[in-house]
């Protein structure tokens, strides 16, 4: 393993973010800021399943419904394989309705007050059907359909087994089984989502403006949706207030916004309110797995096994399909270990409740809290620290191909490891944890080793088998007659300060300073086509694109230097807003390149092409991050009530390219992953109504319940990605469960009692104690 | 539901003559009729704090005011702090200690602690923790934000220890 140097540059440093000042001095532009001439508000199904007899409108109120939008198709997302069955997604329910919150109709009004009053003068007369709701009992043979050709409600399936599998398993000295539950979850971005569509008389036109982390797919799915050209089409995403995941999917109220638009020919706003972000804006998480390991005498893993359920709920979210959770659950789940026997089956689950979209880090929350409990599990069998059975089993030589086919790039899993056993001193917790113990308190320690793919251009969407191929991401470079940098992303940040990162990226190749450097981004009227900000790409793809672009920009600007200041190439440095001549005072400032660049090409005699642009695209293969989370708790076994006493992280996310975003990154996901793990679970009741409609029942954490996080670091340096830069953006999120859950456990062994669920809430844990107790109780 | 009432609005020293609703909210109104987007709306329950403005000097939900009742009242909201060329040390803590990400939460947290640190200016760092827990961010993990505001209070009571010697 190599460790990244630090290097003179802007790279490396925690410079502030150029984002800053507007966000902090409320000048900056949400969806929600643009004003506009009608406000739209859904009638929303609330049964589970029904089928529409009627919509009553009152007389004089404009509601859009299903019948209106003959000629728009149903989203309808495909996947090649996996016995995938398409299913289509209508923009507003069309005779059934399949989950409690599924719009039926769209009222158009002034003001959202006006709006409001006629979507509840509407009476929407239904007939009810069966639901379900639950994905074990939709799997069951009677169970009602929530789509006519889906049987079974299965509409994806993906098996793996090794070769060889079971003669490893028939080898283990020990067999440990689990069986996890992950309730569902909403990714709660703080603005919920919105959307403004505005026509324009002049050009015929529509400008989309709308909280996404998507806007060149999403122009291209509602043009193809509603018919029209996609040049017809602008899709802006503002300022966006967080995704994580939510907003990277197609919103069906997006599309009828734009199809409002033409109709009006106006402007309409749609501003979705809490409830309706909690009800109807995607969920995840929502899964079942069992787990089982076959280990040999000194617990190494020599087979794996699993069994995954995901509920995909209604319909299938667009562009990844509702396959993502399942798919990568089976394609990861192994995870950082060393394991060569695997088999796995993973299931998509169609229910009526609201359909199931990424959410930062996807599936690897749930099958790292299923793997890392399965490993704490197997310590306790064979009398082992956590710590020990798990520098076992870890990934110590790379590249590393799995048993799913993955390859695992240069990493330092045993190294973060070591490195958290180290920051803790896990001795004097255990002294600690005892003499705890004896005064009737109950502290525990909870490991989590994990990989977050990252960076992965096509062929990891390919694999899948999407018909929509994510991945690679472009940048046009430009350096005006100013001097001043143009860089235009195809990738959407919404909070990730990517625009200081590109720039620090960008300002080393070229010598100019970051804040010469405009990040442009968010626009597809002004920026080249890409996927996007979503599954800790950015950097890695976006990053690697601009770095590659501004080499070309740097090449450029030597040629002319060499040119003007009569020197060869190579003697040519780029530093400090000049080209100078190495060795010499001789130097040119960058500014008057520019200038030459655009107005004196007569000087070039033309051997160098007018301007200064150069454009590249980026589309690696993927690498891995890692990091061992440790998290140490007090469990109040009267109460049921954790509180966290100290969280630690040593990561690796390769070169740090601004340590301030990235820390904030790992340190927010961390927090999201304590919401999940403690606090947050999205509840229906038997007949699919929802019951968590506010933030008062939906639980994200506050400052309380987030401790200091302690964050170590190591920079592994991996060829798969050009500027050594891996992802960060999930991390966080994907390992802090699973660390909270273990030292739960651990804190509850005195007990014999365990906990595999989150989130594990204080009636769970007191559960998981009560039931622990009952047959000792029943023994005496 | 047409009975509008006259009223005037005084948000960061300016005088708005409006017309609403009674069931207007105040989050409303200074958003699109006074036209001041700087402050923000997440959940219209009063729980994620995106929305406090301060009224005669101390933090409200916005939205679970209504603008009549906030008549002939001093209004702050994120915009009277600083500009972006001139943000006040407040606004300057946030940025030296990366305690925003996406920035939707930031003008309701930042009115929150003005007005808590003008009351309460040598309020301890559990309490102030207390105060941040009235407010929802989703990106930060609250840590940076603690340690912002723990800078600022700091500096405050620094300057006055200075000034009073």
């Amino acid at each position: 393993m190599t460790i990244a140097q630090p290097h003179a540059g802007w790279v490396g440093r925690s410079i502030r973010r150029v984002e800053d000042p507007t966000l902090i001095a409320g000048a900056g532009r949400f969806t929600a800021d643009l004003p506009a001439t009608y406000r739209v508000r859904f009638v929303r199904s609330e049964r589970a399943a029904g089928r529409i007899s009627k919509i009553h409108v009152p007389d004089g109120a404009t509601a859009i419904t299903a019948t209106d939008l003959a000629g728009v198709k149903p989203i309808r997302p495909m996947l090649h394989k996996f016995d995938y069955v398409p299913i289509g997604q209508p923009i507003l329910a069309r005779d059934h309705v399949r989950f409690v919150g599924e719009p039926i109709a769209a009222v158009v009004a002034p003001s959202d007050a006006e709006a409001e009053d006629i979507a509840e003068a509407i009476e929407v007369a239904m007939e009810d059907q069966a639901a379900v709701i639950d994905a074990r009992t939709a799997l069951a043979a009677e169970a009602p359909r929530v789509h006519a050709e889906v049987a079974g409600n299965l509409i994806v399936k993906g098996a793996v087994e090794t070769p060889g599998f079971a003669d490893a398993r028939a080898r283990a000295d020990s067999i440990v089984r689990l069986e996890l539950r992950s309730r569902r979850q909403n990714a709660m971005p703080l603005e919920p989502r919105g959307g403004h569509a505005a026509f324009d008389a002049g050009s015929g036109r529509v400008t989309l403006t709308c909280s996404t982390q998507m806007p060149h797919l999403t122009r291209t799915a509602i043009t193809d949706l509603l018919g029209m050209p996609e040049s017809d089409l602008r899709v802006v995403a503002p300022d966006v207030g967080g995704g994580f995941g939510q907003k990277m999917s197609l919103a069906t109220e997006y599309v009828l916004l734009v199809w409002l638009a033409r109709k009006l020919r106006s402007s309409v706003a749609w501003h979705e309110d809490r409830r309706e972000n909690l009800i109807a804006a995607f969920h995840s998480r929502d899964q079942f797995i069992e787990i089982e390991g076959a280990f040999d005498s000194n617990g190494k893993l020599l087979a794996l096994a699993a069994d995954v359920i995901a509920n995909v709920g209604a319909y299938s979210c667009f562009p990844t399909t509702c396959a993502v959770e399942p798919l990568m659950a089976m394609a990861e789940l192994p995870g950082p270990y060393d394991v060569r026997a695997y088999r796995c089956a993973a299931r998509g689950v169609l229910t009526n409740t609201c359909p199931m979209a990424p959410y930062r880090g996807v599936s690897r929350p749930v099958i790292t809290f299923a793997l890392e409990r399965l490993m704490d599990r197997a310590a306790l069998e064979f009398g082992l620290e956590p710590s020990e059975i798990r520098r076992r089993n870890l990934i110590e030589t790379f590249p590393y191909v799995s048993a799913t086919g993955l390859t695992f790039d240069e990493a330092s899993y045993r190294q973060t490891l070591e490195m958290a056993v180290a920051a803790l001193d896990l001795p004097a917790f255990r002294a600690r944890q005892q003499q705890a113990r004896a005064r009737g308190r109950y502290l525990g320690i909870g490991f989590s080793a994990f990989s977050e793919r990252t960076g992965y251009g096509t062929p990891a969407f390919a694999a899948r088998g999407m018909e929509i191929i994510p991945g690679f991401e472009t940048i046009d470079l430009s350096m005006g007659p100013s001097g001043l940098v143009e860089a235009r992303i195809g990738a959407s940040p919404h909070g990730q300060g990517l625009r200081t990162t590109l720039a620090q990226i960008i300002a080393d190749e070229i010598g100019v300073p970051p804040d010469r450097i405009r990040v442009i981004h968010g626009d597809t009227d002004r920026t080249p086509y890409g996927f996007g900000t979503f599954a800790s790409r950015s950097a890695v793809i976006a990053g690697g694109a601009s770095l590659l672009a501004a080499r070309k920009v740097r090449s450029k600007l030597i040629k002319i230097a060499s040119l003007l200041l009569e020197a060869a190439p190579d003697d040519i440095v780029l530093d400090g807003g000049a080209a100078k001549v190495a060795g010499t005072d001789r130097s040119i400032a960058i500014e008057a390149l520019a200038r030459a660049a655009y107005h004196q090409v007569h000087r070039f005699k033309g051997e160098i092409e007018p301007g200064i642009a150069a454009s590249a695209t980026y589309d690696p293969a993927g690498t891995f991050a890692n990091a061992c989370h440790v998290a140490i708790v007090e469990v109040d076994p009267e109460t049921g009530q954790v509180r966290i006493e100290n969280f630690i992280a040593a990561e690796d996310a390769g070169r740090l390219i601004n340590p301030m975003i990235v820390d904030g990154q790992i340190q927010g996901g961390i927090a999201q992953g304590i919401g999940n793990a403690l606090l947050e679970e999205i509840v229906y009741d038997q007949t699919g109504n929802i019951l968590t409609t506010t933030l008062a029942d939906f639980l994200p954490p506050t400052a309380h319940e987030i401790p200091p996080i302690e964050l170590h670091h190591l920079e592994t340096v991996s060829d798969a990605s050009v500027t050594r830069a891996k992802g960060v953006g999930e991390g966080g999120a994907i390992g802090a469960p699973a660390a909270v859950i273990n030292a739960i456990n651990d804190a509850l062994a005195p007990f014999g009692a365990e906990i595999n669920e989150i989130p594990a809430t204080p009636r769970r844990i007191r559960a998981a104690i009560h039931a622990a107790r009952k047959p000792a109780e029943q023994r005496a | 539901m047409s009975d509008k009432r006259d009223i005037t609005l005084t948000v960061n020293n300016r005088s708005y003559s409006i017309r609403v609703e009674p069931r207007r909210t105040l989050v409303d109104a200074i958003r699109e009729d006074c036209g001041q987007t700087g402050t923000h709306i997440g959940c219209e329950h009063g729980v994620c704090g995106a929305c406090t403005v301060l009224v005669d000097g101390a933090p409200v939900r916005a939205c679970l005011m209504f603008a009549v009742q906030a008549a002939n009242k001093e209004i702050r909201t994120v915009e009277g702090l600083g500009s972006v060329d001139n943000l006040n040390p407040l606004q300057r803590a946030f940025m030296e200690h990366h305690a925003l990400q996406c920035g939707f939460c930031t003008p309701g947290f930042l009115m929150l602690v003005t007005g808590v640190l003008e009351r309460e200016p040598d309020i301890g760092d559990d309490e102030l923790i207390d105060v941040l827990a009235s407010n929802l961010c989703r990106c930060t993990g609250y840590q940076n934000i603690i340690k912002a505001v723990r800078a600022v209070a700091h500096d405050m009571r620094q300057a006055r220890s200075n000034a009073s010697a």
